[in-house]
């Protein structure tokens, strides 16, 4: 369902961020991306996303070519992936619930299905009591349990979390884990960013290492090996 | 559909509030810029008045010999009102002409006395023609030197006046081409302050927008609020306007019909009180929109 085809992303000379990947992801796969900070795990997410243009290669999701939509229309392939951004990007003059919600509205979904499924998921990440709170009144893992519960909240094909636990304590992020994998067994494809270690070996499914921006393993029930 | 509405009604509305400051910064702006474009519409009112009443001063006088025959000046002056670029041509007999002389040195007794003791009226007859604008005087005036009246001519005035008459409709068109020159360079000018300060408000947004954009909302979903938001600067804009103008036209009014002659402003801003709003809620509501959709698609982009 996505394919990368020999894909590069050359933002200087000094600065390759990812370099000739080729790799491909089958629906309903849970996949983790590892390396080091700086391997270009979140440039893969943001090419897939058509954030950013790749410098050679394609990427392909469900037989399209991402990069060959027009701009105007990439809100389409967007709505049919769910992301939780590294940095969160949460629009700072709404609430945790109008967040939520603002994916829900641009998705066309009715008022009725709003008010029932955004508490839900705010429920489902523990933030229920602080629905009607601002970005900048919650705390960083409160912020990512928000750009978590947006990326489900549409029921996507896929969901790309790009470090989804990094402030997270082992509380939460078992929580999260344990909901990513919930999710994965409704037949959703997820794929995961993460430098943890704990994650990646309990979770014993594929795992895609980058080093350097390249693909240095690439296994079926793969183990965090650096 | 209607929902999507809804939607980016109810979204443009909020983001009018929660910004406030910036809504703030940006009606002040607005209002500076529909100030300039009512108090446009109110001098060129004045100018026009006060030029049309200088043009009315302009006039050519013929003096006809005290042996004129009354029924050749009456021809003349139906022969004058044929001109398509006569005005209007009054005529003043000589009667008519001792009566004013009187009237006007009423207390000067010398004068009064001469006047006795001559006898006779010493005044002729004349004719003020007056042309619908004050190019076309030269012309008339040489209709006149060549009519086959010239003979009981006594004087036309034109020719001793020609030359401040000149000057002065020469003076009339430049202040009139400066006057919009400039008025034109100043709207211009404010409505580039107005459409930058917008595009500033939206500046700060560019993160949101991205954001939007990345979440998979529509370009028009994105846009639409800031449209409401620009329409919505447009209208309370030309609110506050009128607002400011209610006492400002009361207060200037007299003082502006003194000094120039003109109509009272405060008549004319009630008069044309809608025609006025209409005007400056369309120039606001039309700069917020344009400008919003402008500033809003250059981020559109990621
Ligand atoms: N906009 C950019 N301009 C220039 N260089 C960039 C840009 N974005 C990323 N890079 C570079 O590309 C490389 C890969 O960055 P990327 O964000 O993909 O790393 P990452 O694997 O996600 O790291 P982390 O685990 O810290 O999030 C880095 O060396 C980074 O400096
Ligand atoms: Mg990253």
């Amino acid at each position: 369902m996505i394919v990368f085809d020999h894909v590069s992303k050359v933002y200087s000379p000094t600065s390759t961020a990812v370099e000739d990947v080729t790799f491909r992801i089958e629906s309903k796969e849970f996949i983790s991306i590892v390396g080091h900070s700086g391997a270009g795990k979140s440039t893969l997410l943001k090419l897939l996303l058509a954030e950013d243009t790749p410098s050679e290669g394609k990427v392909f999701f469900e037989d399209v070519d991402v990069h060959a939509i027009p701009k105007a229309d990439l809100a389409v392939l967007r709505r049919k992936i769910g992301t939780v951004f590294q940095d969160f990007k949460l629009l700072p003059s709404k609430t945790a619930f109008e967040n939520v919600a603002f994916a829900m509205e641009a998705a066309g979904a009715t008022d009725e299905d709003i008010e029932t499924d955004v508490p839900q998921v705010l429920e489902l990440v523990g933030l229920i009591d602080k629905a009607h709170h601002f970005p900048h009144e919650l705390s960083g893992g409160e912020k990512q349990r928000v750009s978590i519960a947006r990326a489900i909240v549409n029921r996507p094909d896929v969901i790309i979390a790009d470090e989804p636990t990094g402030n997270l304590d082992p509380v939460n992020t078992y929580e999260i884990i344990e909901l990513l994998k919930k999710i994965n067994s409704f037949d959703t494809t997820v794929i995961v960013a993460t430098h943890n270690k704990d994650i990646v070996n309990g979770l014993e499914r594929r795992v895609i290492t980058l080093e350097g921006g390249k693909i240095t393993r690439d296994a079926k029930k793969g183990k965090y090996i650096l | 559909m209607m929902i999507y509405f809804k939607r980016i009604f109810k979204i443009g509305i909020i983001n009018f509030w929660r910004n406030r400051w910036i809504t703030l910064a940006t009606v002040m702006v607005m209002v500076l810029m529909l100030f300039v474009t009512g108090s446009l519409v109110f001098s060129s009112v004045l100018l026009s008045s006060s030029i049309d009443r200088i043009e009315k001063k302009v006039d050519i006088s013929v003096y006809f010999t005290t042996h004129a025959a009354e029924k050749d000046i009456v021809a003349l002056q139906d022969e004058l009102n044929k001109f398509p670029q006569v005005e209007s041509v009054e005529y003043i007999s000589r009667e008519q002409a001792l009566e004013n002389f009187k009237l006007r040195h009423t207390n000067n007794a010398l004068i009064t006395q001469s006047l006795e003791e001559l006898g006779e009226n010493p005044l002729g007859a004349s004719l003020n023609v007056q042309a619908q604008n004050p190019e076309q005087y030269e012309s008339i005036a040489k209709f006149l030197g060549a009519s086959s009246y010239s003979g009981v001519i006594d004087k036309i005035n034109y020719f001793q006046n020609k030359l401040v008459i000149e000057r002065l409709s020469n003076i009339l068109v430049s202040a009139r081409a400066i006057g919009w020159g400039a008025a034109l360079v100043l709207a211009g000018i404010v409505v580039l302050v107005a459409f930058n300060t917008i595009r500033m408000a939206i500046f700060t947004s560019r993160e949101e927008i991205h954001i939007m954009r990345l979440v998979g909302a529509e370009n028009n979903y994105i846009r639409g609020p800031f449209v409401i938001v620009g329409v919505l600067y447009g209208i309370v804009s030309a609110v506050i306007t009128m607002v400011f103008f209610y006492p400002l036209t009361l207060w200037l009014g007299p003082k502006a019909e003194g000094f120039f002659g003109g109509p009272n402003l405060f008549h004319y801003f009630i008069g044309n009180f809608f025609q006025i709003f209409l005007l400056l809620l369309a120039v606001g509501v039309a700069l917020g929109a344009i400008s919003s959709i402008i500033a809003v698609r250059k981020h559109l982009t990621i």
